[in-house]
């Protein structure tokens, strides 16, 4: 083993959700081996074996993997251990300690001796074919040994929040220059090694087995790094896209459901303000929640306008404005002067009839658009109405009456007020081009 | 409205929110005699016919299948039991399926409890109860003729008459019943008879518009 993918290690901060009460409990938990649940690949004895010992769970998966071509010794050892160990809770405490080069060591001379062992013994595929790959495991093991904590470190640094650009984080991950140089002789050495020494094969193989050699190597060298990326890849989409759902429904909650709330906290003493911005609230969540006639965005139908126009009066009048309408037109000059003169008269009824709720109706049909606002209030006598008081006279009748329409009135004190408008549609008019 | 004529009547109520129930329970409680309640729709079947009840106040959306489903299953052993839908929503779809399936009237959530209480009377006579919105969508449903190329199997039943109209119109203003007589110079009574003429051709009409202007339409 070599010292350079061991210097990078003391720079490792802890991880932060660990604390001294953590480490405390950990130390009363280590009682023996556990398989892991979590970065298990098989069935988590690497894993397992690497948080008691403290060293990489790849170089002990390596140490297995090259084990397992002396004669199958590997294979045997893993199911040994997974029958062995038990697997851990899901409450299981996390230890992990920080690993050192010395462990490292110790383990590749672990595995050398068990590999000379085996060679005595005779449980041994050959020199020619254990020797490259011994060589190859140590090669992979100094390119990839603890890499992904380091990786992970970044992601906690960055404390929950996904940053943009696993592909520039992965590539730049702290694997040295150095690390890598060597990692790459020893793999390439090793597939070349492979090929010397199968030379003695049919030459016919020699290039087969030359590219298969060079295939192993480079996927020794880029697989992790691939599987990794592309691992990592998806898990950051899949988060990405949760957090910007949520981002989006959060912003919306905070824009009109949380406003409004608190301004109805606000207003308690005032049961209309309460229930107009309750009413308000419930219109714009209904609109955004199943769609239908909006009330954002430009109108273009006689409908769309007339519901912006009730969420509005609502809004700003502080009564409710039971709107129905029947029919429905794209916008044009009579649906305006129509829809114009209706808000007028809604918002005269809203100001001054003392009532909660308006009633407006709107029909349109082929020949002619009808609306009528409706209260149940105070009406009045329009005698007495002064002549500085234009809204009636001006706002209403005159603009229906200029557009070839009808204003009715009808009051009466203490029960109330209707006004009826009434426009004929533009293919009645030769003075107004059609829509 | 606390007239002794609806005191007597027996009134179920369906309703998956239990502030509701609880809510309406107190606001009607002393006008009507509540028999039960219950929140989904196989609870609401059983106590239906186990108690019977004059009038169902019926939640449009209900787990389990929705309003219709209670009125279907229910209507199939006792016929006599009428059904006023209450809801939130004022999608026409809903609406129209819960009409179509045999409710007499709906109303939304946000009635005042005197105007149920008058609905609740009205219904249990048999006649019907429309809101101003539901109103709308008839007119809307019954605009215009038939489209070309679908023929009428009865052609009574799909189109609204000339007084139809009007009263549906009033009452899509927001007048009650009773004022739609005084405007129209009829009795109450001849109000709710044009009202249930009104029902019953939105029950039966196979109207083609009805089902695609349902299905297409979402008034808010």
């Amino acid at each position: 083993m070599t010292e350079p993918q061991r210097s990078p290690h003391p720079t490792v901060p802890p991880p932060p959700a660990r604390t001294a009460g953590d480490r405390v409990r950990s130390r009363a938990g280590r009682s023996g081996f556990q398989r892991r649940r979590d970065g298990q690949v098989v069935a988590g004895v690497a894993s397992g074996l690497g948080a008691r010992l403290g060293v990489d769970p790849i170089l002990i998966r390596i140490g297995f993997a090259v084990l397992a071509f002396a004669g199958g010794a590997g294979i045997l050892l893993y199911g040994l251990l997974w029958a062995a160990i038990p697997l851990e809770g899901d409450a299981a405490v996390r230890l992990r300690r920080p690993a050192t080069a010395q462990q490292g060591v110790a383990l590749a001379l672990i595995v050398l001796g068990i590999l000379l062992l085996l060679r005595a013994v005779g449980l041994w595929f050959g020199d020619a074919l254990v020797g490259p790959i011994v060589l190859a495991a140590v090669g992979s093991a100094v390119l990839w040994a603890r890499s992904d904590d380091h990786q992970r470190a970044n992601w906690s640094r960055i404390g929950g929040r996904v940053p943009a650009g696993a592909v520039e984080r992965a590539a730049s991950a702290p694997v040295s220059p150095v690390r890598i140089a060597i990692g790459t002789l020893f793999v390439a050495g090793a597939a070349v090694g492979f090929i010397a020494a199968n030379d003695a094969l049919d030459a016919a193989g020699d290039l087969v087995l030359a590219v298969v050699a060079a295939v192993a190597g480079i996927g020794l060298l880029f697989g992790p790094w691939l599987w990794r990326l592309i691992d990592q890849l998806g898990a950051e989409r899949r988060e990405r896209v949760r957090q910007e759902e949520r981002a989006e429904l959060a912003a919306h909650l905070h824009d009109s459901v949380l406003q409004t709330l608190a301004m109805i906290q606000r207003s308690s003493d005032q049961p209309r303000r309460m229930v107009a911005l309750a009413r308000s609230q419930e219109r714009e969540l209904r609109g955004w929640l199943y769609g239908g006639a909006t009330t954002t965005g430009p109108a273009t139908t006689v409908a769309e306008r007339a519901a912006h126009l009730a969420q509005e009066i609502e809004t700003t009048y502080e009564v409710g404005v039971e709107l129905v309408t029947v029919g429905d037109a794209p916008l044009d000059d009579q649906l305006h002067a129509l829809l114009a003169a209706t808000r007028e008269a809604a918002v005269n009824a809203a100001r001054h009839a003392g009532v909660e709720v308006v009633d407006v109706y709107l029909e349109v049909d082929p020949d002619e658009a009808l609306a009528f606002v409706r209260d149940r209030g105070r009406g009045f006598d329009p005698a007495a109405v002064p002549d500085d008081r234009h809204g009636i006279r001006g706002s209403i009748v005159d603009r229906v009456e200029r557009h070839g329409g009808t204003a009715t009135v009808r009051t009466t004190l203490g029960e109330g007020t209707e006004i009826e408008l009434c426009v004929p549609r533009d293919r009645r008019r030769t003075d107004v081009p059609e829509a | 409205m606390t007239t002794p004529a609806t005191r007597s009547v027996r009134v179920f109520l369906v309703d998956d929110h239990r502030l509701f129930r609880a809510g309406v329970q107190a606001e009607i409680g002393q006008h009507v005699t509540l028999v039960g309640d219950a929140h989904d729709v196989d609870t609401a079947i059983q106590g239906c016919r186990a108690t019977r009840p004059d009038v169902v106040l019926l939640d449009v959306h209900l787990p389990g299948g929705g309003g219709q489903a209670v009125i279907q299953a229910v209507h199939e052993t006792h016929p006599d039991v009428r059904f006023l839908a209450l809801s939130v929503s004022d999608a026409a779809e809903d609406v129209i399926k819960v009409i179509r399936a045999g409710a007499r009237g709906y109303v939304t959530k946000t009635i005042s409890p005197d105007d149920l209480v008058t609905a609740i009377g009205r219904v249990h006579q048999g006649d019907a109860v429309f809101s101003p919105r539901l109103a709308g969508f008839v007119l809307d449903a019954f605009a215009g003729d038939l489209p070309p190329g679908v023929s009428s199997e009865d052609p009574e039943l799909d189109q609204l008459t000339t007084r139809e109209k009007e009263v549906l119109r009033h009452i899509a203003r927001g007048y009650t019943y009773r004022e739609v007589a005084g405007r129209l110079h009829i009795s109450i009574k001849t109000v709710e008879t044009h009202v249930s003429a009104v029902l019953r051709k939105l029950q039966l009409s196979n109207r083609h518009e009805l089902t695609a202007w349902a299905a297409g339409r979402d008034l808010l």
